[in-house]
């Protein structure tokens, strides 16, 4: 495989990891896990709890710095860049969801949205406006004034999409996005992820359910810390889930 | 396995650009500081009371201090502080000096004197009536003043009138308000007398009670010529009041002593009687630097109290640091939530204190009848100092937030 790397920016994977390990002290939560994750991918990363799928999210996320192996975040050199510097990587170019949604308690929807662009240097109005299109994308437009306590746990976790993909990050990072939701609106909010890849984000759901991760295009199997399985058989890379051209940004 | 550590490389792309950092506004600073306060109103007014408190103690104690002297000045402007009086002194021998009967007249010639009169003692007693034991003097003194002395000494007659040269000429007596009280006169009139030096005195007038001359007060007035006549004076001044022009009360201060006794200029005291009355003033002092490290002390424990509410804070806050870390905040932009939230905290207990301090100062001097004046520099100055304050507090649990690794913020529920 000699192909080099086109060096359109749409034609960049969102993340490449390269013989990534990650010990705490003794343990090693993460041993030489090499993963390649294309521009507008839906995968899941799937693995019992202690399988390292927190350490590989942190990781991808970059709130965290890998013991050993490269990983690259859209393009950078995680490891090149300075604490500040990821910092911006993070305003700019993740999106996070969380299970424990991290809404603050009294702050209505909208605000709570427009956070998610706090850091990125755009106005107040302007962060609000995209924030009020986020929820309305979400399906929370007759919610912009509703606080944590007045919404569903559905509905929270829809709150914080919103917030997640208000800026149009590169990667959109789930980690038990449905962990805290009943079925059904773990239903929804998956759906909503689908409909998040099909306009083109990258989405990565981080899950210990095994029919969450057998459902999407791709299945990233953790156990012990090492890749045990890759759905798209990354011994071949024409396998990798191809991308709609059009989706593409 | 292969193909992958392939595309691992940075491959022949030109690098991407490093990703910068946005500057936040300040009033996203000051937004964001805030929310971490409005969720938590209680805790924050507590803790702003504290600062409150040792502000307002402050405030108050400029405030009360500069209302009191604020209001010595306005009296001391309506008395003048440009009256000077000149006393014996002792001479040689130790015994009492006296004044040259002349040195009324030298002073009047110094230029910058725009009024010149006199006082002087007799040995003469006074009484309600003759029927009154000679020891039972009362501590009352008898003067012979001439006949310029209210103008001198800014003397207000409240009943009858002044000594003048119709009613010197036969036995007259103007009483200050403690002498009348002692001698139980209580008005002016050809029919109220008292036995003074042996005869009967009548009370042509009676005087207000006098600031500046507080002896005034107990002293039954004769006329010079008078005095002299009935009550064996020596005709020596025993006490000269001047006013100087405002400008050169220095000057005439200077030479005062040496005009008044050209022989012998050490044997003349001059004093300022104003100065004797901000003298007094000052005395509050000690009390007011009391009260004022007192509140000191209250804004040291306010300002603990602020660090301390600011490092719960980021204890219990550490889910949203995380958060915030993910959302793309760096350190500095953490760091500075915090301590902008500390600042807001102690401002508002600055604000709030300040504010008091005016009340207490308004409510004290207008039971005490004092124009209330808080300064300026109080006021910035309790503000000033509670941001101080605010940002010690706060710097330290905000270098603990700002420190805080996002992974374990995100890994506390």
């Amino acid at each position: 495989m000699t192909s080099p790397i086109p060096a359109t920016p749409a034609a960049r994977p969102v993340v490449e990891l390269a013989g990534v390990s990650k010990t705490y002290e003794d343990v090693a939560a993460l041993r030489g896990a090499d993963l390649l994750i294309r521009r507008g991918e839906l995968l899941a990363i799937v693995g019992p709890s202690g399988s390292g799928k927190s350490t590989m999210l942190n990781i991808m996320g970059t709130l965290d710095r890998p013991s050993a192996g490269q990983v690259h975040i859209d393009g950078h050199d995680v490891a090149r860049l300075s604490d500040r510097e990821l910092s911006a990587l993070r305003a700019g170019t993740i999106g996070f969801v969380f299970q424990q949604f991290h809404l603050a308690q009294g702050v209505p929807a909208l605000d709570s949205v427009a956070d998610g662009l706090l850091y990125s240097g755009r106005p107040r109005g302007e962060r609000r406006r995209l924030a009020e299109r986020a929820l309305r994308r979400v399906g929370l437009g007759h919610r912009l004034y509703h606080e944590p306590h007045q919404l569903s746990g559905g509905e929270k976790q829809r709150v914080a999409i919103a917030r997640a993909v208000l800026g149009d990050p590169a990667l959109l990072l789930a980690d038990e996005p449905t962990g805290a939701l009943d079925s059904r609106s773990g239903a929804v909010v998956i759906e909503l992820l689908y409909e998040l890849h099909e306009a083109g984000t990258t989405v990565v759901v981080i899950t210990h359910d095994r029919d969450i991760a057998a459902s999407l295009p791709r299945e990233v199997r953790l156990k012990d810390g090492r890749i045990e399985h890759d759905s798209a058989g990354a011994s071949d890379p024409a396998a990798l889930s191809p991308v709609p051209e059009e989706a593409v940004r | 396995m292969n193909a992958t550590k392939e595309l691992a490389r940075p491959g022949g792309a030109a690098p991407p650009r490093r990703p910068r950092p946005a500057r936040m506004k300040p009033a996203d600073v000051m937004r964001v500081g805030g929310s971490g306060l409005r969720s938590r109103p209680m805790r924050v007014f507590l803790s702003a009371l504290g600062i409150a408190i040792g502000i307002a103690a402050m405030v108050g104690v400029v405030g009360i201090s500069t209302s009191s002297t604020e209001d010595l000045n306005r009296r001391l402007a309506a008395l003048g502080t440009n009256l000077l009086t000149v006393t014996p002194g002792q001479d040689f021998g130790g015994g009492t000096a006296h004044l040259p009967v002349e040195s009324v007249r030298m002073i009047g010639d110094i230029p910058a004197v725009e009024s010149v009169s006199a006082l002087g003692k007799t040995d003469a007693k006074v009484y309600r009536n003759d029927y009154i034991p000679q020891q039972e003097t009362g501590g009352l003194t008898v003067s012979a003043a001439r006949t310029d002395l209210p103008e001198s000494v800014g003397a207000e007659i409240v009943d009858g009138r002044w000594l003048n040269a119709a009613n010197s000429r036969y036995p007259s007596v103007v009483l200050g308000p403690k002498a009348a009280a002692q001698l139980g006169v209580h008005r002016a009139g050809a029919d109220v007398r008292v036995w003074l030096g042996g005869q009967w005195f009548t009370v042509v007038g009676l005087l207000a009670p006098n600031e500046l001359i507080p002896s005034l007060d107990s002293a039954a007035l004769v006329g010079w010529s008078a005095a002299e006549r009935e009550l064996d004076f020596d005709g020596y001044p025993t006490t000269i009041y001047t006013r100087a022009r405002e400008s050169a009360v220095e000057d005439v201060q200077a030479i005062l002593g040496a005009t008044a006794s050209p022989e012998n200029p050490s044997e003349a005291n001059v004093s300022r009687p104003s100065d004797a009355l901000a003298a007094k003033q000052a005395t509050d002092d000690a009390l007011s630097g009391l009260l004022l490290g007192l509140g000191g002390v209250a804004l040291l424990v306010g300002g603990v109290g602020v660090a301390n509410t600011m490092v719960i804070s980021v204890l219990e806050r550490r889910s949203e640091i995380g958060l915030r870390r993910s959302l793309g905040a760096t350190r500095g932009q953490v760091r500075t939530q915090f301590l902008a939230e500390a600042l807001l905290l102690s401002a508002l207990g600055g604000l709030g204190g300040v504010l008091l301090g005016i009340g207490v100062t308004t409510g004290y001097a207008a039971y005490q009848g004092w124009p209330a004046v808080v300064p300026a520099w109080a006021m910035a100055g309790g503000v000033g100092a509670t941001l101080v304050i605010g940002g010690l507090a706060g710097f330290y649990p905000a270098v603990r937030a700002a420190r805080l690794p996002p992974t374990e913020a995100l890994a506390t529920t």
